[in-house]
């Protein structure tokens, strides 16, 4: 079989129990080589287990799980030389400098004193930490920490890389340097598994978001897919004057539309459609509203965002008289602002 | 040399097929070699993490000395006229038993450094690359021992001044090496116990609860059979933590050598033989 039809992950019937508590129930997943898959669910949903159990972290208590084709249980040592792992709590030691944390992965991977020495300069070069170098980690910002780190996953460029949650507490601009990070990685032909609590992380980096819950994976395709799937698009209407927002409802109602009146502030009724008839849905509620005299100040078609997805994926689960987990502040702040 | 197992697989796969390969040339080992490699880059690691934190380098030095200086002086007029014979003063009794005390104290520092090491990511980041298993531990074990040899050396020269004599340097150089050799079996009964209990600090406070009792129920401070109650007697009389302070003491002043070294170094062979593998088979299943 050519090397790149061996997926890069595999992952049949995995579980996972830590004592009563399901971390991983039943989950399959296939990611062949290339391109990005988000793993995207709330604090606690397993995701975060699922990578350690692919890293040879962590045995799964059944299933099974390979690495391009080698069994993270049975021979974890050839699984581990195809992978790297940069997880939540990064791995520098603050007490050396950055030139020595990476020399120090170097020697441990087994490089000549040389090569390492060289690769240690190429990947602080790369990863705009020339300046840096010699200074200990500790005094590090929270953004070049997190570049020291993946640096240092990346001494032997690996064919499968895992980032857990790698722009968790960085600021706006710092996380969109780990991006174009992330994105060159990629471009090099890295595979690559990110777990976010960031929908709009998912949605700007990952070609396939897989989306998991209480240790399921309960949806899987493409942004755009996923989109579609929850909800597709919808009219939404502002209204001048919000108060005439029940009158506008009943009209509509009454002309055969499904509105719903929201609050939010660009909109005050919201019509579920999708995207055949999406524009005579438009001219439906245009027709209806003029002809009552409803003035309306904006009015557009707008399509589910990944917010609403997840919102809809997480919310409609079956829980299985399982405690539901608690979703994420993240999340919760994420969901608030649910308006683009 | 690979460290590859699979049979499967040409043992060339490390990385077979790095995308856009950088020019990397690799030293590869196996087995033993690759454990010891590692072990040494992380002692390195841990020993710059000693001597860049200078108040733990002070505060662990002057307790030693402290006590070299306090036994010496404090308890010597009230149990010079106990001492077995052949010891001159309480400082020539106990300077080679604190040389045994300090080192099963300073090996606590492993259970705390490899617990702390298991707080952050960096164990996980070390388990998810294809190093040796127990390079982790072999790294951490060393660089304690250096450090409390180092410690060791410091106390003797602090113990020369204030007027002990040693009977020869090779006792000298004897005394502190049988110490040695105990005190890294026991950094290993101290990596078991880190990764039983989870924490930093609960994992030092548990690693003092054994040290402590097996320190003073010994012939460090006091000759063995000085203890009147029989089964504390028996513990001290049979405490590895005796057999390698009478050894250091026959080898630096005066009384019988060959059967305590010889018991110390069965101790320390027995305590290796079993907490090593245990403690790296319990390492590579630690979730």
């Amino acid at each position: 079989m050519p090397a790149d039809e061996i997926p890069a992950i595999e992952v049949e019937g995995v579980t996972k129990r830590f004592g009563e508590t399901v971390a991983l129930d039943d989950v399959d997943l296939v990611v062949p080589p290339g391109g990005v898959v988000g793993l995207l669910g709330p604090n606690g949903a397993g995701k975060t287990t699922l990578v350690r159990v692919l890293a040879t972290l962590l045995a799964p208590t059944a299933g099974r799980a390979r690495i391009f084709g080698h069994d993270v249980v049975e021979e974890p040592q050839v699984a581990r030389r195809n992978l790297s792992l940069t997880g939540q709590y990064a791995a520098v030691d603050g007490l050396l400098t950055g030139r020595e944390n990476l020399r120090m992965f170097g020697d441990l991977l087994q490089l000549t004193t040389a090569s390492a020495r060289r690769r240690a300069d190429e990947l602080l070069e790369r990863f705009d930490l020339v300046d840096a170098a010699d200074r200990r980690a500790s005094t590090y910002s929270g953004g070049m920490r997190r570049r020291l780190d993946l640096a240092s996953s990346l001494i032997l460029p690996p064919r499968l890389a895992f980032l857990d949650e790698p722009t968790t507490g960085l600021d706006p601009r710092t996380r969109n340097q780990m991006w174009e990070v992330i994105r060159e990685l990629v471009a090099d032909g890295t595979t690559l598994l990110l777990t976010t609590q960031y929908l709009e992380e998912a949605d700007q980096l990952a070609n396939r978001i897989v989306v998991i819950d209480h240790g399921r994976i309960i949806a899987d395709g493409t942004g755009d897919e996923l989109k579609d799937r929850a909800g597709g698009i919808t009219v939404e209407v502002l209204l001048a004057d919000p108060d005439r927002a029940s009158d506008a409802c009943r009209l509509l109602a009454d002309a055969g539309l499904d509105p719903r009146g929201v609050t939010a502030p660009t909109a005050d009724l919201e019509v579920p459609t999708d995207s055949t008839s999406g524009l005579g849905t438009v001219q439906r509620v245009a027709g209806a509203l003029e002809s009552a005299g409803i003035a309306v100040t904006d009015l557009g078609l707008r399509r589910a965002t990944l917010d609403e997805v997840f919102l809809q994926l997480t919310d409609v689960l079956p829980t299985d008289g399982e405690e539901p987990e608690p979703v994420g502040t993240d999340l919760d702040a994420a969901t608030n602002g649910r308006r683009r | 040399m690979t460290t590859t197992t699979d049979p499967t697989t040409p043992s060339d796969d490390r990385r077979a097929d790095p995308p856009g390969p950088p020019e990397i040339d690799q030293h590869l080992r196996g087995g033993l070699a690759t454990a010891l490699t590692d072990g040494w880059t992380l002692g390195k690691r841990n020993l710059k993490h000693f001597t860049r934190l200078p108040r733990l380098l002070i505060f662990s030095t002057i307790q030693p000395v402290m006590f070299v200086l306090l036994f010496g002086y404090i308890f010597d007029g009230a149990v010079r006229g106990a001492l077995p014979n052949g010891f001159p003063s309480y400082l020539a009794f106990v300077m080679p038993g604190i040389f045994v005390q300090s080192t099963v104290f300073r090996m606590t520092q492993t259970a705390v450094g490899l617990a702390d090491d298991l707080d952050k990511g960096v164990v996980d980041r070390f388990r998810s690359m294809p190093m040796s298993r127990s390079g982790v531990l072999i790294g951490r074990t060393i660089a304690d021992l250096v450090r409390s040899m180092a410690v060791v050396v410091l106390m003797a020269i602090v113990g020369v001044l204030v007027g002990f004599r040693f009977t020869s340097f090779v006792g000298a150089i004897g005394s502190m090496a049988i110490v040695g050799v105990l005190g890294y079996a026991l950094s290993w009964v101290f990596v078991w116990l880190a990764l039983h209990v989870p924490g930093a600090e609960s994992a030092q406070s548990a690693a003092f609860v054994f040290a402590f009792p097996l320190s003073f129920v010994s012939s460090v401070f006091v000759p063995a059979t000085s203890i009147s109650i029989g089964w504390l007697a028996f513990i001290a009389r049979n405490s590895p933590i005796t057999a390698a302070a009478d050894a250091a003491r026959g080898l630096a002043v005066t009384g019988p050598i060959l059967a305590p070294t010889l018991k110390t170094l069965a101790w320390s062979v027995a305590l290796l033989v079993v907490f090593i593998p245990w403690s790296t088979h319990r390492f590579r299943h630690v979730q």
